[in-house]
């Protein structure tokens, strides 16, 4: 019984959740990420730097006692490094029980995009940013790019092989 | 605490127990109402007692109690109508005052000197007095003795309705070393006689020589009930201390002949005993307000808090808005602040701590098994099986220790022929002790067998290719040492149990993954000694805070050695590039860990910087660092799973926070060293 109403209750919750994203800013793009994913939002911190990880690895923080690992998502799609500022932010997402940090230039704001306005990315397989977008949705005239979370945080084994080959 | 009588868990709660119970006792008997459920209560109260106290061999205490349990087996089953409550309550009250003042007895650790035979005697009397009554009230034909098991019987024949009632035959078997057996079978046929009737069993257990019997055959019970054979054999399977049982259903008119006709039904159930009797033992104490289990996650996460705690205590007294300012008041409120959360701690620790004694056990059954397999005569003696260790370390040493012990008897005890021939005792013995050293607990086993072969671990150690010294360089200890090396077995023979070389190596492995060490010794002839010692404790562990750059890392202190300022010319450089340093006449490499970890800092000249030299397994290493911060107590977290999933960091055990809530990475030296 407990469960059927927990059961219930995650579905209300991911109803109330469905076609929310939280949108940040890269360089001059808005990403999108969905908002069930994310626990938290917070400034930039002192950031323990852990030895013989990807350089996108930046290390890891203190969150109020857990320690999470942060990624700098500029890196992880291999632009250009920028000094963090004030502006700096870091989003906690929580994926499979695995919590991880992204750190981004800015957040904007949680958006609702409908499901008509969000389609698949153009296939042109060219550009390596094309692997972490799920889709792209339309805001008026703007455009979002919206993340595949789990290909963020489970693709790099892939990559490390690839890469050593 | 407790501890003032007797260290014994079980006789702890023995005394726990039995002293709820007869305070629960006490008041029904004052409230003097003696309803059926109260009967009941009293009934049930009276077996719990008498099948604890027989445990521990309390004989008069569990003799009386036994009278006491047939009584009231009398009074529920049949409702005497001419019961004088007043004089039980008398006898009722007697005996709970002999129990408690045994169990006094028992709490100061003196001597049980009480006889209940005149409290026996007289519910004996009250007995015979109220059975009388009965039976002549429903006009008995013959008159019954005082014997109340023959009332149970006869009541039982009078009440039988010769319905569809089935014939069983189980034949148990107890858990060895559970001893008194007797008492065990005991128990079960008491718990059978609610269910079923027509008891029958071999051996007699009223005799002395029955224990004995029962260990080696098992207690063979025949009997007649209306529930169904699965009902039986789960209620059967519930017994304390089974091994193995066997049930079958016998076909009609067989009841007495044994072995034919048995081939219905067979189970066999082969218990793992540890489970069944934590089953046992929860169910035991949910009953009891005085202990609960709990889920061990629960413990983890209330030691992660209280470790959270005290870093945020010196975040909160350290903090940097406070320097300079004069806080007397502060200072008192937080020295009180810091003495709680220091309590608190121990607390939290002593919660999660285990004793040895079940892992301690389940080794007498290993030695049991292999001493018959490999028919040699072994004994194990058992020291310290009290000492206490964390839940997780306890979970991660029982296979080593079955390694161990089953390596000692096949390698190192030898024929009873050839020990005869030795001039040893025919039966070898195995001798398992734990203690507390300091921080650390010692596990040691020790055999009296033919000991260690040095020239042949030479042998094989050289024919592995695992000599890295010249053989006269090497110490005894080292050479021995070589057998916890990956791949070495010099026992020609792989038996069923050892000998395939992989034993001693994961013995080395498991206890390196708990932060523990092992170390053998071993005097030709005389036997082989092995020690595991192993920490407290993995969740908190002292350690030195060092700076490299703007990072730091934390070195646990049970590795240190030395930390010293080198000189500029302390240092050379062989032709391999790597940095050597002499010590008082030693070599020893040096590690720059700013190099390693690649690490930005000012700090490159040797003469500018600090060198720890550390230690593991007997093997030295010099880590270069910036500078040292100090000393602590950290405890210790393991790196978030997405790093983790990379790859394992070379050198990195995990991490912990510092009291400013910055992070420091743990080193693991043993991985440092070995490269």
């Amino acid at each position: 019984m407990a469960d059927l109403i927990e059961n219930t209750m995650e579905e209300m919750e991911e109803d109330t959740q469905k076609g929310r994203f939280l949108t940040f800013l890269l360089g001059n793009e808005t990403y999108g990420i969905e908002i069930k994913y994310v626990t938290e939002i917070i400034g930039i911190q002192t950031i323990t730097e852990v030895p013989e990880l990807p350089d996108y690895v930046k290390g890891i923080i203190n969150l109020r006692g857990n320690i999470i690992p942060v990624m700098d998502v500029r890196l992880r799609f291999k632009k250009e490094p920028k000094e963090y500022n004030d502006r700096t932010c870091i989003i906690v997402i929580d994926i499979n029980d695995v919590s991880i940090g992204l750190i981004v230039d800015s957040v904007s704001e949680v958006i609702t995009i409908p499901e008509q306005d969000i389609v698949e990315p153009p296939k042109m397989g060219n550009g390596f940013n094309n692997r972490y977008i799920k889709n792209i949705g339309k805001v008026d005239d703007d455009v979002k790019l919206l993340l595949d979370c789990e290909k963020l945080l489970t693709e790099d084994e892939l990559e490390e092989l690839n890469e050593s080959l | 605490m407790a501890g003032s009588y007797n260290n014994e868990p079980l006789l702890e709660m023995f005394v726990f127990e039995t002293t709820q119970l007869l305070e629960q006792l006490e008041q029904i008997i004052i409230a003097n109402c003696y309803e059926q459920e109260n009967i009941n209560e009293i009934f049930r109260i009276m077996h719990t007692i008498k099948g604890s106290s027989a445990m521990m061999n309390f004989k008069n205490i569990s003799m009386l109690t036994h009278k006491i349990e047939d009584l009231f087996y009398f009074i529920r089953d049949n409702k005497p109508p001419n019961i004088d409550y007043s004089k039980l309550s008398d006898i009722m009250l007697e005996s709970i005052d002999f129990i408690k003042l045994e169990i006094s007895k028992i709490e100061n650790g003196n001597k049980l000197d009480g006889d209940s035979s005149p409290i026996r005697e007289k519910v004996d009397n009250f007995l015979t007095i109220i059975k009388d009554f009965n039976y002549k009230a429903e006009a008995a034909e013959e008159k019954t003795e005082n014997s109340a098991e023959k009332a149970e019987e006869d009541s039982k024949i009078q009440n039988d309705v010769l319905s569809n009632k089935k014939k069983f035959k189980a034949t148990v078997f107890f858990e060895e070393d559970c001893e008194l057996e007797n008492i065990r079978a005991y128990t079960l046929i008491n718990d059978l006689k609610t269910i079923a009737e027509d008891i029958y069993y071999i051996p007699d257990i009223e005799k002395s020589d029955s224990a004995e019997i029962i260990r080696k055959d098992g207690i063979q019970i025949w009997f007649k009930t209306d529930i169904s054979f699965n009902d039986v054999h789960s209620i059967l399977s519930k017994t304390i201390f089974l091994r193995n049982m066997e049930l079958i259903e016998l076909e009609e008119s067989n009841e007495s002949n044994q072995h034919i006709n048995s081939n219905i039904k067979q189970f066999h159930t082969d218990v793992a005993s540890s489970m069944k009797d934590m089953e046992q033992n929860t169910h035991m104490l949910s009953s009891n307000q005085s202990m609960i289990s709990v889920n061990v996650a629960k413990l983890d996460k209330l030691m992660d808090l209280v470790g959270e705690l005290v870093i945020s205590e010196t975040m909160v007294t350290h903090n940097s808005d406070l320097e300079g300012l004069k806080l007397d008041n502060f200072q008192k409120a937080a020295s009180q602040h810091r003495k709680i959360i220091n309590e608190l701690q121990d607390i939290a620790m002593s919660i999660r701590m285990v004793p040895l004694s079940a892992t301690f056990r389940k080794m007498n059954r290993i030695v049991h098994d292999m001493s018959k397999k490999l028919s040699k005569e072994v004994r194990l003696e058992i020291i310290g099986e009290e000492t206490e260790v964390d839940k997780n370390i306890i979970e991660c040493i029982s296979d080593p220790l079955m390694h161990i012990v089953r390596n000692s008897i096949d390698h190192g005890i030898e024929p009873t022929e050839e020990r005869k021939a030795k001039g040893k005792p025919d039966v070898g013995t195995i001798i398992l002790e734990a203690k507390n050293v300091g921080g650390d607990v010692l596990i040691i086993i020790k055999d009296d067998g033919r000991g260690l072969d040095k020239r042949k671990i030479l042998d094989r150690a050289k024919a592995r290719g695992l000599m890295n010294r010249p053989e006269s360089e090497l110490t005894d200890k080292e050479i021995y040492s070589y057998i916890f090396l990956p791949g070495f077995s010099t026992n020609e023979n792989v038996t069923e149990y050892s000998g395939r070389g992989v034993g001693m190596d994961v013995v080395a492995k498991n206890i390196g993954s708990i932060g523990g060490t092992v170390s053998v010794d071993s005097i030709p002839d005389k036997g082989a000694t092995i020690t595991l010692k192993i920490p407290l404790t993995l969740a908190i562990m002292d350690g030195m805070i060092v700076r490299i750059g703007n990072v730091s890392y934390t070195i646990p202190t049970l590795n240190i050695k030395e930390s010293f300022k080198p000189k500029e010319n302390d240092v050379i450089r062989d032709p391999d590039g790597n940095e050597i340093i002499m010590i008082r006449g030693e070599c020893y490499p040096v590690l720059r860990l700013n190099e390693l970890y690649k690490i930005k800092t000012d700090i490159t000249s040797i003469s500018d910087g600090i060198i720890v030299m550390v230690e593991s397994e007997g093997k030295y290493l010099c880590i270069f660092v910036d500078a040292l911060v100090g000393e602590r107590q950290v405890v210790v977290k393991v790196l978030p799973k997405y790093i983790r999933n990379f790859k394992k960091i070379r050198g990195i055990a995990g991490c912990t926070l510092l009291g400013d809530g910055s992070i420091s990475l743990i080193l693991d030296i043993a991985d440092l060293i070995t490269e």
